[in-house]
């Protein structure tokens, strides 16, 4: 017998799984349109490569991978391209993106494709395959596949295979492993030769019997020899991906660490089914399993196309008139959807339908009582309560000086909170001004360095003209200034260069997180200029127009002179 | 549009508060049956004197009333206050101390929450201090053939200040076993010498002693339900057990027993309800083991050396001046960080 450690914390709220478990996975009929985001993975958007109007096949890319950390999006079947323009999306920010349109013709015909034997194929090429074919995390992280298949310096000897699928309502994961245990696990045993790590052990929590049945006999049948199926006890968040690496192997992944520091590499299990299918059949991801339940009549999987949207879902199984909402993921940690309009995605692991009735709108929140309840069940083992106390005051050195980006928001706080305060609401809220600050103090700094080189240009200028002035050569225009000093570039980080692509990934990622919190916040800014009193700029006086006049004219000789030679007058692009 | 997680335990915050009132039911039927219905009257006047003041103050700070009032936060202070006074005293006393405790103690600092001294405690200290002469004239047991004063009498003197003709204070009322034991050490006896007079029983007062039993049994009922946690009380009560268990062995004669201190005076009150009150008792567990060993230390310190008949009301105040310093120390280690969390 392995044996098991613990994480701090944890709790337990009813499962609600046996409702949609009855039935096997179904496949969700042909919608009548799919609404494909081109930004269903971390880091940047794909670029469209289809025109509106355009026939397209199943498994065809539609949006191309943009730089190192993005991934591909493929047609979900066959069709017209019939939009490419922003809608809403199923994200928690309610902001539209970028989505493509198609109107499935209902032939469903596929593209060519073919796999490849794994074994005769070099790693670099099986990576390029996996991001061709849209590969990332299914467990809803939504991180390329490829990027994280990939051992760097760091020596992998465990991959783990999260089957422990921890949250309330969500079955997919079960339902998966009980039906398709043996192309999972080959997915898995590439992934493990992708990492040449040692052994793979799969956590299943408890109460999926027949999955960890299920995954135990493929494990035998097929004679995989570094595979090991452990049963883990079921304690949400037993399923994030650093709990379960410490319950099976006892490593404690801090925040901002990566578990191939620690020799470790986390994979979901519906991901290794997809990596199997992308490699051995060569078939992109185009569909992935989908719980729809709560308020319907018959909760059930549903094998569901991507873009396929939300409320075409979920009548299938039969929503009840009374919903109110579509919860996406689960309920602890899950989406409120801004509408059933938006597309199922590459991390919609499940559909909740929600009414008053079955999540009751929470009690007005009393002040808290510093009863810790929220620190005993922190997975994390922050204090939750001193959090809430800095969030609440703005003191956000505080938050960080109390670890507030250890914090996984799995909400155990807020569920156990007598006084019923939101308490993950309050720590979203002071990461995302802890972000917006870093951004303004960065962008501060880009207009520091631009003026300090208009300060040195102009002066530069002036003593130019006086020398020209002193010379009074008649062909003082050809004099061509002196090259400026190149502008002030940040230095790079003198990194280890087995890292660098780490760290880029690292950098893309937090940069594409704040990305999606400063989409918000412009958005805002855009909302406050439309009602922002007329600028200063408005009803001059002649005279005040006629200076505003020759300093524009004057800028304008300059920007000449400066671009004539070479400089850049523009300011530096920060994307 | 609305944040995960969407659903919550079912607990609420007078629901707590209310089982912390039910633990205390044991305890007060206990005190009822050896020293008489006349604790009942003060808890029904201190907690009058709570809800009142806590609408009042409400008002005031503009704050709601309904779920503040049905919070149960007031009646906790109300009935806590009300067993640390004693019961034959002028009704006034305990509604100074109730007004005091709610309006200043808790109120001003913030209200439910942000109370970082202990209402009930507080009350207690303003009466100690200003009212000493009526803090000491506590009822004797039953049964021990002492002069007992009848309930309508008891009433008489509570309401109107007026005694039956021919009978003073101090013929119908003692002095606790606490403080008993400091006067008569002060006098030259020694604790087997005392022990020997008739309000003492098994352990401690006669009477006083099953009082308590009945707070650790409520206490008990707290721990099992999970309305407090083991750290604690249990700390606090091995810790006072140690010392005075150290000291008891060095001198038998003028140190009393362990058991003895377990069960006088507010000890297994202040174990389970009064140092166990999350507000003013640090969140860490490493600060609440610190906080426990304090507060026994200053309970032991109090009651052997100090001025006033108990020491638990002074410890819980002087502990919770303690207690940012101490949760500011006492870091729990974060998820896979090293050491102290850094």
């Amino acid at each position: 017998m392995r044996q098991l450690f613990k994480f701090h914390g944890g709790v337990h709220p009813p499962t609600h799984k046996a409702e949609s478990t009855r039935t096997p996975i179904a496949q969700a009929k042909m919608p009548s349109r799919l609404v494909i985001p081109l930004h269903q993975h971390v880091g940047n958007r794909a670029v469209p490569v289809v025109q509106v109007g355009e026939r397209v096949l199943k498994g065809q890319i539609i949006g191309r991978p943009d730089g190192r950390l993005s991934s591909a999006v493929h047609a979900s079947t066959s069709g017209t391209v019939s939009a490419i323009d922003m809608q809403l999306v199923a994200h928690f920010s309610g902001l539209p993106d970028l989505c493509i349109t198609l109107i499935p013709d209902g032939r469903d015909e596929w593209i060519e494709h073919s796999g490849v034997d794994y074994k005769q194929t070099p790693h670099t090429e099986l990576r390029h395959l996996l991001r061709e074919a849209g590969v990332v995390g299914l467990g809803g992280a939504v991180f390329p596949s490829d990027l994280k298949s990939y051992s760097n310096k760091h020596k992998i000897k465990t991959l783990v295979l999260n089957g422990a699928e921890c949250e309330p309502y969500i079955t997919c994961d079960d339902l998966l492993m009980r039906e398709r245990a043996g192309d999972t696990l080959r997915g898995a045993e590439v992934l493990r030769e992708l990492l040449y790590a040692e052994e793979v052990l799969i956590g299943i929590e408890d109460n999926k019997p027949e999955a960890i049945a299920a995954m135990k006999k493929a494990v035998e049948q097929d004679g995989h020899q570094h595979m090991e199926v452990i049963a883990v006890p079921t304690l949400y968040p037993g399923g994030g991906a650093k709990q379960l690496i410490r319950v099976l192997t006892g490593i404690e992944v801090a925040a901002g660490v990566r578990s191939t520091e620690k020799g470790v590499q986390c994979f979901n299990v519906a991901t290794a089914w997809s990596t199997w299918r992308a490699i051995a059949h060569g078939e992109p991801l185009l569909s992935r399993i989908v719980t729809v339940t709560g308020n319907v009549e018959h909760a059930q999987n549903f094998e569901v196309l991507l873009g396929t949207p939300v409320e075409e879902l979920v009548a299938q199984a039969g929503s009840r008139p009374d919903t109110n909402r579509h919860i996406m993921g689960g309920p602890m940690m899950g989406v409120d959807l801004p509408s059933g309009q938006v597309g199922v995605t590459k991390a919609t692991n499940c559909i909740i339908e929600g009414s008053d009735k079955l999540f009751p709108p929470p009690a007005p929140a009393l002040p808290c009582i510093r009863c810790t309840r929220c620190a005993d069940v922190c997975p994390a083992d922050l204090q939750p309560q001193d959090l809430y106390w800095f969030a609440k005051s703005n003191n956000f050195g505080k938050t960080q000086e109390f670890h507030l980006f250890d914090c996984i928001e799995c909400g155990a706080c807020a569920y156990v909170c007598p006084s019923h305060i939101p308490l993950v609401q309050y720590y979203r809220y002071a990461k995302s001004e802890i972000w917006q600050r870093e951004r303004e103090a960065q962008s501060a700094e880009v207009a520091r360095e631009r003026h300090e080189y208009r300060q040195f240009r102009i002066e530069r200028e002036k003593q130019e003209k006086a020398e020209r002035l002193a010379q009074k050569e008649k062909a003082a225009l050809a004099a061509k200034p002196a090259v400026p000093a190149p502008l002030p570039v940040a230095a790079a980080p003198n990194a280890d260069p087995d890292d660098t692509l780490q760290m880029r990934v690292d950098a893309d990622v937090a940069k594409a997180n704040l990305q999606l919190r400063i989409d918000a916040a412009v958005a805002r800014a855009k909302e406050q200029a439309a009602t922002a009193k007329p600028r200063n700029t408005d009803a001059l006086t002649p005279a005040q127009q006629a200076e505003i006049a020759e300093i524009e004219a004057r800028r304008a000789k300059l920007r000449e002179m400066a671009s004539g030679a070479g400089a850049d007058d523009e300011p530096p692009k920060h994307n | 549009m609305w944040s995960s997680p969407f659903i919550t335990l079912p607990s609420s915050v007078s629901q707590i508060m209310l089982r912390v009132l039910i633990a205390l039911i044991p305890g007060i039927a206990a005190y009822v049956w050896y020293f008489g219905p006349a604790i009942l009257v003060s808890i029904a006047l201190a907690s009058v004197t709570a809800l009142a003041t806590e609408a009042v103050m409400l008002k005031l700070r503009n704050r709601p009333l309904k779920p503040f009032l049905s919070d149960n936060s007031a009646l906790i202070t109300a009935w806590l206050l009300a067993l640390s006074i004693p019961p034959l005293a002028p009704w006034w006393l305990v509604v100074v101390g109730t007004v005091f405790g709610i309006a200043v103690a808790k109120h001003l600092y913030g209200g439910l929450g942000n109370n970082i001294f202990n209402p009930a405690m507080v009350g207690y200290a303003v009466l100690i201090i200003s009212f000493p002469g009526h803090m000491t004239h506590w009822l004797t047991p039953h049964a021990i053939g002492m002069l007992e004063l009848p309930f309508s009498d008891q009433l008489g003197y509570i309401f109107g200040g007026i005694l039956p003709a021919g009978l003073t204070l101090d013929a119908v009322t003692t002095a606790t076993p606490l403080d008993t034991l400091k006067t008569q050490l002060h006098l030259g006896l020694s604790v087997n010498e005392i022990r020997e007079m008739p309000i003492y029983g098994y352990l401690s007062g006669k009477g006083s002693e099953i009082v308590a039993l009945g707070f650790a049994i409520g206490g008990l009922y707290m721990l099992a339900t999970r309305i407090i946690t083991w750290y604690l009380p249990l700390i606090y009560l091995a810790a006072l057990f140690s010392i005075a268990g150290f000291f008891h062995l060095y001198d038998p004669a003028h140190y009393a027993s362990p058991l003895f201190h377990w069960f006088s005076g507010a000890a297994m009150l202040g174990a389970f309800f009064i140092f166990t009150d999350p507000i003013g008792s640090p969140t860490t567990r490493k600060g609440k083991i610190i906080y426990a060993v304090g507060a026994a230390l200053l309970t032991w310190l109090i009651r052997t050396f100090g001025g006033f008949p108990d020491g638990v009301a002074f410890a819980a105040l002087l502990m919770n001046i303690c207690v940012p310093l101490i949760d500011a120390y006492s870091q729990p280690r974060v998820f896979g960080k090293k050491g102290d969390g850094k």
